[in-house]
Parts: C-alpha cells; sequence; structure tokens
C-alpha cells in the first residue's frame, strides 16, 4: 500500500515509464504471475471461460443421454471414448460423474471464482479509485490457487475410477464410500483437493476485496457515493469469507471419514457384504455444514450480478438507478438472511420439523428485498431512453430470469410444499433460472459492457445481438420446459426415466428441452468468436464509449498498472447522475465538481 | 485421418471468419458506422425484439400448459395431498399473477421506453419513498399469507401421528426398497445392522425382540389400506436413500444411523385411480429421489392402495420372517420371501 501511495506522487511519464520499459518487467512478470488486478481479472475470466465451456460440454452429453436413452451416439463415443460410452451408450457412473462436475464447475468455477474474480479484480480498484488491490500479492495467489483447483477439477475427470459422481453436494455416506460408488475414490478425493484449494483461493480473494473497498476508496468516495457494483463485490464478498470456511471444515472432516475411520458423517453401515465399524456419525451434520455454506454460496452467485445489473440498465437507460438506497438495503439484507435460510434445502433430511418452520419463515422473508429489487430495476427503465447496447438486452434478460425463477423459489421456500416436488426437475429448473441464468446472463452482460475497459476496443454488436437471442430463448426453452416435468414428479439424476410408466408420455419435453440446450450451447461459440476476435482486431473504443459515470472511465483507454496517470481522481458526486436536470450532456462523471446548491442524490436519505 | 480432417476444416473455418469479420468492419469503418455502438435503428429493433419475446415467451408457457397439463400427476391420494394441491393452487394464482405483471411491465418498458428522436431524454427519477414502501408492504402482506397457509399444512405433515396408524418400516438399500410390516402387536421390532445377513436376515432384526417376531417382511411391491392413517418408519442400510411418494405429495430421505419418519392417509385405492386417470395399468410408485449410485434410476417400488379387506387378505398370504428362520432351524422348509 505504501508503495502505490508514493507511486500516487509520480508524474504520469514517470509512471509511464516505469510500467512500460522498465528492465525487470518480463513477460512472465506482466502476464503470467503478474500482480496487476487488471491482467488477473482476465485470467479469472479466461480460467473460468474454458472451464464453463467444458462444462456446458457436459450438460450437452447428458441432455443426449436423457432425450435418447440407450440409443447410440458418436457425439458421446467421441468425447467420452470406449471407457464412459462404449458402443456410444453412456455409463450411468459416467452420467453421474457428469452432472456432479457440470454442477461443480458452473457454480464454483465459472459463477463463484469466475464471475466475482473476474469483476472484483478489474472493477473495485478501477470503480473506488485505487492504484491497484490492497495487496497485489495476495491476489496473484488468489488466482493462481483457483488455476490449480481448476486443474485439480480438470484431472479428475480422466481417472481410471472416473471423477467425483455423488451430486455437486456430494452428501456422505455417498461420497465417503467407494463402494457406494467407484466415482467416490480418486475421483472424489480429487475434487475435495480442488475445493480446499479453491476455498483458499476464494479466502485470499475476499479478504483483498474488503480491504480494498474499505480502506482504497479515493478522497470522496464515500460509501453511500459508492457505485452498486461495488456495494454488490463487497457484501459477496463478506459472505464468502464468513462460509466458505465451513465448506472447508466440512471438506476436512470427510477427508478423515474417508481415510482415517472417523465417524463424522458415517453411522450403522452395511455396505458390500460387511458392517463398518463407524457409529454415532450423523450425514445430517454433513448437510448442515454444507448448506452453511451452499446457501449463502447462491447469493455469491447472484450479488455480483446484483451489482452488474445495477449499473447496466442505470448507464443504458441513461437514468438514476431507482432506489439507490433501497437497493444497498436489499442487498444488505438479503446478505444477512443468506446465513439462516440454509435448513430450506433440508426439509427432506429428516431434521427436527420445528426447525424446518423456523426455515420456512426466514427463506419467505428473503422474497422481500428480492421483490424491492425486481421492482426497482423495472423502474428504473420506466421512463428511461434506454440504449440497446448489447449489454442492456443481457441484463433485462437477468432482471426476468430472476423474477421467473424467484417466482417459484415461493413454492421450494414452503416446506409443506417442497416435500411434494423437492429432488425433482422443479428444483432443477428453478435454481438453473434464478441463479444460473441470472448470474450468467449478468456475466455476459458485464464482460459486453467492461470489454472496452479490458482490451480497448468493442465487440461486435451484431454478433451480440444474435448470441443474445439465441441464448436467451435456448435459456428459457431449456429450463421453463423442466418445471413440468417436476410437476410428473421425475426426479433429477435419473439416467433414465423409464422406471415409471406414466413418465414415458414426457418423453417429448425431454426431446424439447434437449433441443434448446444443444442450440444454446452452439450460440455460445457467436461469443467466442466475437470475443476473440474483438480482442485483437475489434473496433477501437474511445474512454467513455457507454458514457458512463464511474470512475473507471476516466483512466487511459487501457490504463497501464496503476491506473490512473497522475493523481487519482477525486470524487465528487454518486454514479448515477444521468439525465439530471439543468446539466449539459445526460451524464455527469463522478469526478466532477458539484455546482452551488446542487443537491446529491447519494446522500438522500 | 478423418478426424484431422474434420480439425483441418474447422481451423480453415475459423479463419475464414475471421476474415469475413474483419471484411464487414472494415467497410463499416469506411462507411463511418460504429460496430459497437447501438444506433437507433438497432434501439427500434431490439425494442420491439423485447415486445415480441414477452408474447413469445407467454404463449410458449400457455402451449406448454395446455400440451403437458394431463400428464402431470393426478390429483392427491391422500388426506395431507389434498391440503396440499389447494395450497399449491393458492400459491400458483399468487405467482402467475405477479409473474404475467412484472415479465409484461419489464419487457413492454424495454419496447417503449426505447431511445428515438421522440424519446431523446430520461426522466430523472431517483427514488420515491411512498412507492418503494408500497412494494415492500404488499409482498410481505401476502409472504404472511402464505407462510401461515404453508406451516398449518406442514405441521399435519411432521405432527404425531395418529395412534392407531399402521406402523410399517421403509428399510432402502442400493438399490431396493424392503417393507416390513409390524404384525398383529402393530410394533416394529428392534433392528442392529451388525445382525444383517442378505441370505436370512437382510434387515438386521433382532431375533430377541418379541415385538418383531410378528413382523412381515415383504419385497417387490408395498400395499397399503385405503382410509387409515400409515406411519412409515425409515431407514437405509448403506447410503442415503429419498423416499418419494408422488400421489401422496410426501417424502423424507432415508439416512443410514437413524430413523426419520412420515405418515399420512391413502384415501383413493390403486383402482379408483385407474378410473381417474383412464389407465387400467396405472399404478402409485414410491421412488428413490436422493441419488445413491449407479442403479439410482432404477430405485422404486410399486405402491398398491387396497381396500381394508383387500389388504389384510394380501397381507394374511405373507408369512412373517421369524417363522421362516424357526422353519428352517427345525428342519421346515423355508419359505422364499418375495
Amino acid at each position: 500500500m505504501e508503495t502505490h501511495a508514493h507511486e500516487a506522487t509520480h508524474t504520469a511519464e514517470h509512471e509511464h515509464h516505469h510500467h512500460h520499459e522498465h528492465p525487470s518487467q518480463s513477460f512472465v512478470e506482466k502476464y503470467v504471475f503478474s500482480m496487476d488486478h487488471k491482467i488477473i481479472s482476465k485470467q479469472f475470466l479466461f480460467t473460468a471461460m474454458f472451464m464453463a465451456f467444458a462444462a456446458a460440454i457436459m450438460s450437452v452429453l447428458f441432455r443426449l443421454q436423457l432425450a435418447f436413452p440407450g440409443e447410440k451416439s458418436s457425439t458421446m463415443h467421441f468425447f467420452l471414448g470406449d471407457r464412459w460410452a462404449k458402443g456410444g451408450i453412456l455409463d450411468p457412473n459416467m452420467y453421474l460423474g457428469l452432472v456432479t462436475i457440470h454442477g461443480t464447475i458452473m457454480v464454483f468455477f465459472l459463477l463463484t471464482g469466475g464471475l466475482s474474480g473476474t469483476f472484483a479484480n478489474l472493477l473495485i480498484p478501477l470503480q473506488v479509485g485505487a492504484r491497484d488491490m490492497a495487496s497485489p500479492m495476495m491476489n496473484m495467489l488468489s488466482y493462481w490457487f483457483f488455476f490449480i483447483s481448476s486443474l485439480v477439477m480438470f484431472i479428475s475427470l480422466f481417472v481410471e475410477t472416473g471423477p467425483a459422481s455423488a451430486g455437486w453436494t456430494i452428501y456422505p455416506p455417498l461420497s465417503a464410500l467407494p463402494q457406494a460408488i467407484p466415482g467416490s475414490g480418486l475421483g472424489m478425493t480429487l475434487w475435495l483437493s480442488s475445493i480446499a484449494l479453491f476455498v483458499v483461493s476464494s479466502l485470499l480473494g475476499g479478504l483483498n476485496y474488503i480491504v480494498t473497498v474499505i480502506n482504497l476508496r479515493t478522497i470522496g468516495m464515500k460509501m453511500t457515493r459508492l457505485p452498486l457494483t461495488i456495494w454488490a463485490l463487497l457484501i459477496t464478498a463478506i459472505l464468502g469469507v464468513l462460509s466458505f470456511p465451513v465448506l472447508f471444515g466440512a471438506a476436512i472432516l470427510l477427508i478423515f471419514d474417508r481415510s482415517f475411520g472417523t465417524s463424522f458423517y458415517l453411522s450403522d453401515i452395511f455396505i458390500g457384504g460387511q458392517a463398518l465399524s463407524q457409529t454415532g456419525g450423523s450425514p445430517i451434520l454433513f448437510e448442515h455444514l454444507f448448506w452453511f455454506l451452499g446457501h449463502p454460496e447462491v447469493y455469491i452467485v447472484i450479488m455480483p450480478a446484483f451489482g452488474i445489473m445495477s449499473e447496466i440498465i442505470a448507464v443504458c437507460a441513461r437514468k438514476p438507478i431507482f432506489g439507490y438506497r433501497a437497493m444497498i438495503g436489499s442487498m444488505l439484507s438479503i446478505a444477512f438472511l443468506a446465513f439462516i435460510v440454509w435448513g430450506h434445502h433440508m426439509f427432506v433430511s429428516g431434521m427436527n420439523p420445528f426447525l424446518g418452520s423456523v426455515f420456512v419463515f426466514t427463506t419467505l422473508l428473503i422474497a422481500i428485498p428480492s421483490a424491492v429489487k425486481a421492482f426497482n430495476y423495472i423502474t428504473t427503465l420506466w421512463k428511461g431512453s434506454i440504449v440497446f447496447n448489447p449489454q442492456l438486452l443481457f441484463v433485462v434478460g437477468a432482471v426476468s430470469t430472476f423474477i421467473s425463477g424467484g417466482l417459484t423459489g415461493i413454492i421450494l421456500a414452503d416446506s409443506a410444499l417442497d416435500v411434494a416436488v423437492h429432488g425433482t426437475y422443479f428444483v432443477v429448473a428453478h435454481f438453473h433460472i434464478v441463479m444460473g441464468l441470472s448470474a450468467v446472463l449478468a456475466m455476459f452482460g458485464g464482460v459486453y459492457h467492461w470489454f472496452p475497459k479490458m482490451f480497448g476496443r468493442i465487440m461486435n454488436k451484431k454478433l451480440a445481438y444474435w448470441h443474445f437471442w439465441l441464448t436467451f430463448i435456448c435459456a428459457y426453452g431449456v429450463f421453463l420446459p423442466m418445471h413440468f416435468l417436476g410437476l410428473a414428479g421425475v426426479p433429477r439424476r435419473y439416467y433414465t426415466n423409464d422406471a415409471y410408466a406414466p413418465w414415458a408420455k414426457l418423453q417429448d419435453i425431454n426431446i424439447i428441452v434437449t433441443c434448446f440446450a444443444i442450440v444454446g450451447v452452439l450460440a455460445q461459440i457467436l461469443f467466442f468468436i466475437n470475443f476473440f476476435y474483438s480482442m485483437v482486431k475489434g473496433t477501437k473504443s474511445d474512454e467513455n464509449p457507454w458514457k458512463a459515470n464511474t470512475l473507471e472511465w476516466t483512466t487511459p483507454i487501457v490504463p497501464g498498472h496503476g491506473n490512473w496517470e497522475g493523481d487519482l481522481p477525486v470524487v465528487h458526486r454518486w454514479a448515477y447522475d444521468y439525465s439530471k436536470p439543468g446539466k449539459k450532456t445526460d451524464f455527469v462523471q463522478q469526478t466532477v465538481p458539484m455546482e452551488a446548491g446542487e443537491l446529491d442524490e447519494g446522500e438522500h436519505s | 485421418m478423418i478426424k484431422l480432417l474434420v480439425y483441418i476444416a474447422l481451423f480453415l473455418m475459423l479463419v475464414l471468419i475471421f476474415q469475413l469479420m474483419r471484411i464487414y468492419q472494415l467497410s463499416s469503418e469506411i462507411k463511418g458506422k460504429n460496430i459497437g455502438l447501438a444506433n437507433e435503428k438497432d434501439n427500434r429493433s431490439q425494442g420491439r425484439g423485447m415486445l415480441a419475446f414477452a408474447f413469445g415467451f407467454f404463449i410458449f408457457l400457455i402451449w406448454l400448459i395446455v400440451r403437458f397439463k394431463n400428464d402431470m400427476l393426478p390429483v392427491a391420494a391422500s388426506d395431507v395431498g389434498k391440503i396440499s394441491d389447494n395450497l399449491f393452487m393458492f400459491n400458483w394464482i399468487i405467482i402467475f399473477i405477479v409473474f404475467f405483471i412484472t415479465t409484461f411491465m419489464l419487457f413492454y418498458f424495454g419496447y417503449r421506453y426505447h431511445k428515438s428522436a421522440k424519446n431523446p431524454e430520461a426522466y430523472f427519477y431517483p427514488h420515491n419513498d411512498k412507492l418503494e414502501l408500497i412494494w415492500t408492504v404488499v409482498p410481505s402482506i401476502v409472504l404472511a399469507v402464505i407462510i401461515i397457509y404453508g406451516l398449518s399444512l406442514w405441521g399435519k405433515l411432521t405432527g404425531k401421528p395418529d395412534p392407531n396408524a399402521l406402523n410399517v418400516q421403509l428399510y432402502a438399500k442400493q438399490f431396493d426398497f424392503t417393507v416390513r410390516y409390524s404384525g398383529a402387536d402393530n410394533q416394529l421390532g428392534t433392528t442392529n445392522y451388525k445382525m444383517i445377513d442378505d441370505a436370512s436376515n437382510p434387515l438386521g432384526m433382532d431375533s430377541t425382540d418379541p415385538k418383531g417376531l410378528d413382523d412381515i417382511v415383504v419385497k417387490g411391491e408395498m400395499h397399503m389400506p385405503v382410509g387409515r392413517e400409515i406411519n412409515i418408519q425409515c431407514n437405509a442400510r448403506d447410503v442415503m436413500h429419498g423416499m418419494y411418494f408422488p400421489h401422496f405429495r410426501d417424502q423424507i430421505n432415508c439416512v443410514p444411523g437413524m430413523s426419520t419418519f412420515v405418515h399420512f392417509t391413502p384415501t383413493i385405492t390403486t383402482d379408483s385411480m385407474r378410473l381417474i386417470t383412464h389407465d387400467t395399468a396405472y399404478n402409485y410408485v414410491l421412488i428413490c429421489n436422493r441419488v445413491c449410485g449407479a442403479g439410482h434410476y432404477n430405485m422404486f417400488l410399486k405402491v398398491v392402495v387396497d381396500t381394508k379387506e383387500g389388504f389384510e387378505k394380501w397381507l394374511a398370504t405373507k408369512k412373517p420372517q421369524f417363522d421362516a428362520m424357526n422353519k428352517r432351524r427345525h428342519g421346515g422348509t423355508a419359505v422364499t420371501m418375495k
């Protein structure tokens, strides 16, 4: 930190020299083991894109299985070979493996590491007006732990006994006993190692984000002038720091049960023709520990999306975000409630029913701040002057999926109704829409929006429009019909649905879903082409292509290490003075001083 | 060789796409068009896209409902299930009202307020305390009603079972369910997992417990009498299993090392349900709903709801497990358990 304060006094020219021609800045230091938050952000993004690509292919494979069970598929054989798809027919163990790793990657590697890692790293220093993170070293370590963790998870796909296959929630005893499923052998060991590394990465990153937001805000950047992206990322980091260690603990206890004969989670088990000696443990303990992370985790996923959504809607509607204070308040209350609702994942676990009622109450409370957020987004669009840049489309899509998925959550939060559809495709549809789609769409929006800041170029809008419409239509095409499977009682994680005759009539739904899924995944090729093409050859951006107010658009087009040439910017107003009456332009950057008698809207109580 | 050709073709295609994009971009730049920022034409077309999507979305949803409504679960076949169906309907009405209004507003505003010559400037509207109060308070009231309604049913589902309820054990293992009826005394004998022997004592019943002597172990299907509450004790031997009765709208996990319970009263016999569904082969089912291994998808049990007489007649054809053991001990022939 001291170095940075020191650097602030350097002249722009000197800094330029220091960062671009200093002999000690080798390629490796600059692009590989970089301590520059902007490079680290891109590293997170690239790694997450790779992992998500793999997870998307997995989803196509198990969707093929569900739509055409028992049919030979050369695609299946191409990806899985003779070991897991002999003659093109998927092995049931690998089916579970694919489902498990798809979930794990999407939740942890794309939507936690990828989403927070990319945008917290890129935006926190740039939007609070800091030269870098509080600890660039920790930040670099955070990425490299993430990288190793991704690597271990990816490698686990190739082990002889298959990857972890007990579902992404890895409930013991299934995840503890290789006798029960082959994936609980080496595959599960690698899964647990990978997640332990992931927790380390998340903690290193999260602590850094918190400290940076609290300590390194530039002059004038009061908490009530922070863009909502930063509020969201700050709250996300706090959630992560408080909940990830519990997952770490749960994983360690599971490792003990697996390897050292303890019985934290195991009790009275007879398997493979013999009675195990462990008694006294309880799998429900694991569920409590897992979901104590697992539920805040879904808010760790959705919170950065909220921030991105708020920012992009305001910029593109050319209108202040409606109810800035209410938005902060609702995020804070969601974050608080996030810690006391985990039991709604456990209504059928056999825990005390009274505890169940408490969780019903707290869970449905979350609907209130969520409703406030949805209404505020809609009101921000009202009477706006909306510029349909591609990122706005994605964000409107994210608001829509947040509403649709949030509403079915009312049913699942109600324990008495949950027991009727728990563990069915209704749940799969619900959380994919409310958490998966909202966060992924917002993440795409964020990439389109901040791409000029990352690479100094703008992505092609035509391809982006096509990408959006195909993705959005296919997303609903996949997950809307799934509700109906759930209401017919079809459970998730079933290799085929021929156990029960009446489900045969629903096979059409599975075919519809799979078709949309394939088109939806193929549509992402448009994104990849656009991304990599624009990165090297795209239209050059100017300093502030979207005419936005926040500080990142006051830096040079592609900021060097240190972000601002010369002194750090000084902030005079909140981030949302769009279309303010009496101003010459429809945006007023945060660095513009207040006129006499002008009211700061962020200060309003 | 073919694979290599495919890769080369893919690579050339990528190069082609890049070149095409390059040409498109350069020609646009010559014409002075920006291919990154939305212009008025984009605002209009994408705004219309929003509205079109809203209608397409609603039509798709309605089509799904019309097309598949008869393939959903039929009317609930238990006392609690009936309340559950009503509660579902109550929730659906609220959800659909909110869904249609907010979704329409979202996409309609997108269409209506796109930037154009007619709508060049946004309305500066940073907050309105009254509005925000309204949409905090109204959802709170609606949710309070939902919570109270829901918890009243939750109380029924998880409350004390009827003292006259039929006590039954469901025993789950990879990958099947076994049912144990409690016999004449309506009490289940104790079990111990160390006594499990797959050939003679698959549930690990304790032969010294007199309560268990009349217990009847049945595989392959589960019968229950209509109109009498059934209280099910759920256990698992190896890993967690789910015990899901979609038609009775109830489920619980079977957890190794502990017992969990559900109870409900079946209200419609299998025969009546066949009339309701116009399907002469229709059956109730119990399915495993907690991933438990490679055979998870094959773990289910046919459930039959009989009339009281029918149930007793069926049960009378089954013999207690310890009969078989006793007979074997005394040189008789073992009864094969189905």
